[in-house]
């Protein structure tokens, strides 16, 4: 079965046979297909119980952890890669699991979506109200989603945590690469972004 | 030969079974039972009130589904409900063993296991499930054989204990070795037993299998007879009459010699105080590990469960690691919780299909 777009984009950011741990890894999808196609040792990390007993049922290991707690069980560098897709927005301390996963992971992966994407701009200036989308399709009082952030911003944070960008993938609207002259605007143009991310400190 | 170098033979195991070995021979699970556990896991010998230890968990359409699975339980070496252990007749002496009987460790524990197995003609498990000192044996029959398991499920068990397990495990033995019935172990046919020693020991270690908010719920303060205290030593509160009952029908099917060996077992086991060994056996093997703890227990707690996971991912080891809500404390392992059982059915749901059984 194909992946979803935008995890297929961070698929292909893994290396082959890499140690990948995957916080807020939800149904499993994305660590199955690097366990079973990249043969890579995986394992998640998820709060729901939905998203544990469809791992469970799916054979990828989980551990059910809130990782707004931290990772005080993980050793640094334990992994190779450590992955964050579309999760970094709904976590409660986002610059702590960012340090976090840079301290377990030797580089990672994470993706959000855009909330400077025009769209959502425009609904907001338009319509004065809190936008929903594709990819933020909640309403403001049953979202998830409660730090969500620009490119720009994101950026922003990766440069007080001393994490430098190795890769940036910015993304459309259905999850897929962005093309063409998009690209020049990312902060406006793109829906979302896939970053690879590894530290500037030593 | 034992792990100590000790020689012991010949060894009788007293097992059950459950459900039916398949062609391929490829559908074994086997139960490793805790402490004072017995080969008696599942169904009943006729009468129905009788059922085995963990009946809720094995038999047709359960978790551990016999319509699937064929499933062994085997009472421990050392043990005294049918396998050799310190009550048994030595036959170099004609008596039973006593404190004559070898120290003996986990390890020691799995090789008869595989003994038995392999006089089963069953090379190979699916799955292997224990609770507590049953997770030590599981945990370490996948350290030293690594690939004879598919599934390795450790339920609120250890890798080793803490100061404060060993501290209540020596003061369950010395209740047993200062009761003057004791008689250095030595005690068969002398028409007196360390029953005194034994029933306390049970007694204390029920407290610890309990948590706070479960005795409270089940017993509170409440009196045995009325409203008013009698105000003596005599067993007023209902606890105190629940403790002795617990220590009372312990002393009809447990023998005090093999609770100081398996409660020296506990204090000597620690799976991962190797790491260049463990490592060499751990690092890629197959086996998938299902660790499951108890928030409410406090005997092993969830810190416990936590290490073995860190240690097992530290060897690249696939776990499953899930802290469950239950007020039971350690005794959560024998109950029926949704969660629990739900977990363990799924997990062995996708061995099972995954080995096309």
């Amino acid at each position: 079965m194909a992946l979803r777009p935008d995890l297929d984009v961070v698929a292909a950011m893994v290396p082959r046979g890499s140690r990948v741990l995957d916080l807020g890894c939800g149904d499993g999808v994305l660590l199955d297909h690097l366990i079973r196609q990249k043969e890579c040792a995986g394992a998640g990390v998820e709060i729901s119980d939905e998203g544990f007993h469809a791992c469970v049922a799916r054979g990828v290991p989980v551990v059910v952890a809130d990782i707004d707690q931290g990772l005080g069980d993980v050793d640094d560098d334990a992994y190779d890669v450590v992955i964050l897709s579309q999760t970094l927005q709904a976590t409660h301390r986002p610059a702590l699991v960012l340090h976090e996963m840079m301290r377990v992971g030797h580089v990672g992966i994470v993706s959000f979506p855009n909330f400077g994407f025009w769209r959502l701009r425009w609904s907001l200036a338009a319509r004065g109200r809190m936008p929903t989308s594709r990819s933020l399709p909640y309403r403001w009082y049953d979202t998830p989603n409660i730090h969500l952030c620009t490119i720009r911003d994101f950026e922003t944070l990766l440069e007080h945590e001393d994490l430098m960008t190795i890769r940036r993938v910015l993304l459309d609207e259905r999850g897929r690469p962005l093309e063409g002259a998009r690209l020049r605007r990312p902060n406006l143009l793109a829906a979302g972004a896939v970053y690879l991310v590894g530290r500037s400190f030593p | 030969m034992l792990e100590s170098g000790a020689r012991l033979g010949p060894v009788e195991v007293a097992y059950e079974t459950y459900g039916t070995l398949n062609d391929d021979r490829s559908n074994a699970v086997f139960i490793c039972h805790a402490l004072t556990g017995d080969a008696h896991a599942a169904g009943h010998h006729g009468d129905p009130d009788r059922r085995g230890w963990w009946d809720n968990l094995i038999g047709p359409g359960r978790p551990v589904d016999t319509d699937r699975f064929f499933v062994v339980c085997a009472n421990l070496l050392g043990g005294c409900q049918g396998t050799t252990g310190p009550s048994s007749v030595d036959p170099s002496t004609g008596r039973p063993y006593g404190l004559t009987f070898p120290l003996f460790t986990v390890r020691d524990l799995v090789e008869v296991h595989r003994a038995l197995l392999a006089h089963l003609g069953v090379d190979h498990l699916a799955a292997a499930i224990g609770g507590s000192l049953g997770g030590m044996q599981v945990l370490q029959w996948v350290i030293d054989h690594p690939g004879e398991i598919d599934a390795a499920l450790v339920i609120c068990s250890s890798s080793r204990l803490s100061a404060q397990n060993i501290a209540f495990s020596a003061v369950a033995r010395e209740a047993i070795m200062r009761d003057p019935d004791f008689q250095a172990g030595d005690y068969y046919g002398s028409g007196r037993a360390p029953d005194t020693g034994l029933s306390i020991a049970r007694m204390m270690a029920h407290i610890t299998y309990l948590s706070e908010e479960s005795m409270r719920e089940k017993f509170g303060r409440r009196l045995q007879h009325g409203d008013a205290p009698h105000f003596d030593f005599s067993v007023d509160f209902q606890v105190e009459s629940y403790l002795q009952h617990q220590g009372e029908s312990f002393l009809k099917r447990f023998d005090a010699n093999t609770y100081l060996y398996m409660t020296r077992v506990m204090d000597y086991f620690d799976a991962f105080a190797d790491p260049a060994e463990v490592g060499a056996c751990l690092e890629g093997t197959p086996t998938r590990f299902l660790v499951v703890s108890f928030d409410s227990d406090w005997r092993f707690d969830t810190e416990h469960s936590r290490e073995i996971v860190r240690q097992l991912q530290g060897w690249r080891v696939p776990v499953t690691f899930r802290d469950i809500e239950s007020p039971w404390g350690h005794d959560s392992f024998l109950l029926d919780i949704p969660e629990y059982h739900r977990t363990v059915e799924a997990f062995l749901a996708r061995t099972a299909d995954d080995r096309g059984i």
